[in-house]
């Protein structure tokens, strides 16, 4: 029988080659940072403490929607088409196919993440990041949590139809909120409580650390970390409950 | 395993949802080498029974055994020996029929050549085009060779030809028997007559989750509980129909009878049901 490693280094090869064929869906997903950088950038223009919110926010955001959204989306589709049910069928270990798409989405995080990091230097005066093991930290744990929450998203999508109203319907108010867009200093303070519990503030504030000067190393983080961390365990169980390989029913 | 083992044995099987039983102490044996068939109306607890069999669904209670295997354990030794047809299912849009092949193929210890199967299965013109501009057709053609490319011992065809037109279909069981032919054992649920008459061995016909009766398919139109139908004109023209289990001594009596009055009996026939009949009788709402 093919050894699981072996499988899954054929199955991330398969689905990356894929993802680059859909060239439209590979298109929008790197241009996608790209637009808020140069949009924002041209908005706050000069305003180098500005700068220094959004860049890390658009990290943070990228980081979110390359696994929270993209996962959500695919699993979905793949399993109302009946792709899960499939593969199910076969001897391809159920771990390492799933391993293949989350490797295949992480993928794109790293790519979105050195897009952004280059452009911050780049354009926007950020300089290479100063505490690189922050931002190593903070992108892995943030892809796990997110990746499993997205996968948990997924079991609570009725059918492909809904998915995109459902995961927009929480991946813009989140963004909203966390301070992609803006300090989080600036939102009312009922909203801030909102935003530092959920993941993508405290991400965002870890990715700060990393990505700009003056904000502290891993050791000015860790509130956030934790936080995180937590989301990531609850995510790990609701990922797992729940999860169908067939597709729903009427 | 024992090759005279048989590739499925299912007894007492049971699956509710619910309330509601869709298996009712179903019980059957596929043979090696065997073409078998699941045949009846759509709800009869044929994809319930098919999908407990691929380890896709829990039974309720009941023993089951696939190549020596329970199913429900899902063992990839198993996976790796039985080829699935689903009803629907999707595969990668953005791959061509030969890459997706190729790569199903490394899923398995000892899988088939590619351009074979594409040969097999007919899609040699389609090789290379991508898998979401094909027909309806040609994507249940690329559902089998899927299933095939492993090189199974058993494959489960659930409803392997709806909605195809009929060349299509003669084409389709053009290659269900090609599988005999590679000695390959079949499970097959349909709910077309002329299919499981055409394709199976041996047929269960099958409703409300119990097995109403199992047979050859020419067995099933003569065997027990189906009678002999007589058929004639009285001698007042009235046509009329009488079914019985021994057509010698009642069409001796009729005869005999007709005689003696001086009649004729016009148009007298003799017929056995066929599979149709005993198959509407059997399905038929009480």
């Amino acid at each position: 029988m093919p050894s699981s490693a072996a499988l899954l280094w054929r199955q991330y090869r398969f689905e990356r080659r894929l993802f680059w064929r859909n060239r439209s869906a590979a298109f929008f997903n790197f241009l996608l940072p790209l637009i808020f950088l140069a949009l924002f950038g041209a908005i706050v223009h000069g305003h180098q403490n500005e700068l220094d919110v959004i860049v890390p926010g658009i990290a943070g955001m990228s980081v979110m929607s390359t696994t929270f959204t993209a996962l959500a989306y695919n699993l979905t589709f793949l399993r109302e088409q009946g792709v899960l049910k499939r593969i199910r069928g076969t001897p391809l270990p159920s771990g390492v196919y799933l391993a293949g798409l989350a490797l295949n989405a992480v993928t794109n995080t790293a790519i979105q993440i050195g897009i952004v990091v280059v452009a911050g230097r780049l354009f926007f005066n950020l300089g290479w990041p100063p505490q690189p093991l922050a931002l190593v930290v903070f992108v892995l744990v943030g892809v796990a949590a997110f990746a499993l929450l997205g996968a948990a998203l997924s079991h609570a999508i009725p059918s492909f139809d809904s998915a995109p109203a459902v995961i927009n319907g929480v991946f813009v108010p989140v963004i909203l909120i966390s301070g992609v867009f803006f300090d989080v200093k600036h939102v009312p303070g009922f909203l801030r409580d909102i935003a530092q519990a959920l993941p993508l503030e405290p991400l965002i504030n870890g990715l700060t650390g990393g990505m700009v000067a003056h904000h502290g190393d891993i050791g000015h983080h860790l509130t956030a970390l934790a936080v995180l961390g937590v989301w990531g365990l609850v995510a790990v169980v609701l990922a797992v409950r729940g999860f169908s390989w067939d597709a729903r029913r009427g | 395993m024992e090759s005279n083992q048989p590739a499925i044995e299912v007894r007492e099987l049971r699956k509710s949802y619910g309330d509601l039983e869709a298996v009712r102490g179903i019980e059957f044996c596929v043979q090696r080498g065997e073409i078998y068939g699941l045949l009846g109306p759509n709800g009869a607890g044929k994809t319930s029974t098919v999908e407990i069999l691929e380890g896709y669904r829990q039974r309720s209670s009941g023993e089951v055994s696939v190549l020596g295997y329970d199913p429900t354990e899902r063992p990839r030794e198993l996976r790796a020996r039985v080829g699935i047809v689903l009803q629907s299912s999707g595969i990668y849009a953005h791959a061509t029929v030969a890459e997706v092949l190729r790569h199903f193929a490394h899923f398995y210890p000892h899988p088939r050549d590619v351009d074979e199967v594409i040969e097999l299965t007919g899609l040699l013109e389609k090789r290379d085009v991508r898998t979401r501009t094909l027909s309806g057709g040609q994507r249940r053609r690329l559902d089998l060779a899927l299933a095939l490319v492993g090189d199974p011992e058993l494959i489960f065809l659930d409803e392997p030809t709806t909605g195809f037109d009929p060349a299509a279909r003669r084409g389709a069981w053009q290659t269900i028997r090609s599988l005999r032919d590679l000695g390959k054992t079949v499970l097959l649920t349909t709910h077309y007559l002329d299919e499981a008459q055409e394709l199976a061995d041996r047929v269960a016909i099958i409703k409300g989750g119990r097995i109403l009766a199992e047979g050859s398919p020419s067995e099933l139109g003569v065997g027990a509980g189906s009678r002999y139908r007589v058929a004639y004109a009285n001698g007042d023209g009235e046509a009329k129909v009488i079914e019985t289990d021994d057509p010698t001594t009642l069409l001796h009596a009729l005869t005999g009878e007709a005689l003696a009055r001086g009649e004729t009996l016009r148009s007298l026939s003799v017929t056995r049901p066929s599979l149709e009949d005993v198959y509407l009788e059997l399905t038929a709402d009480a």
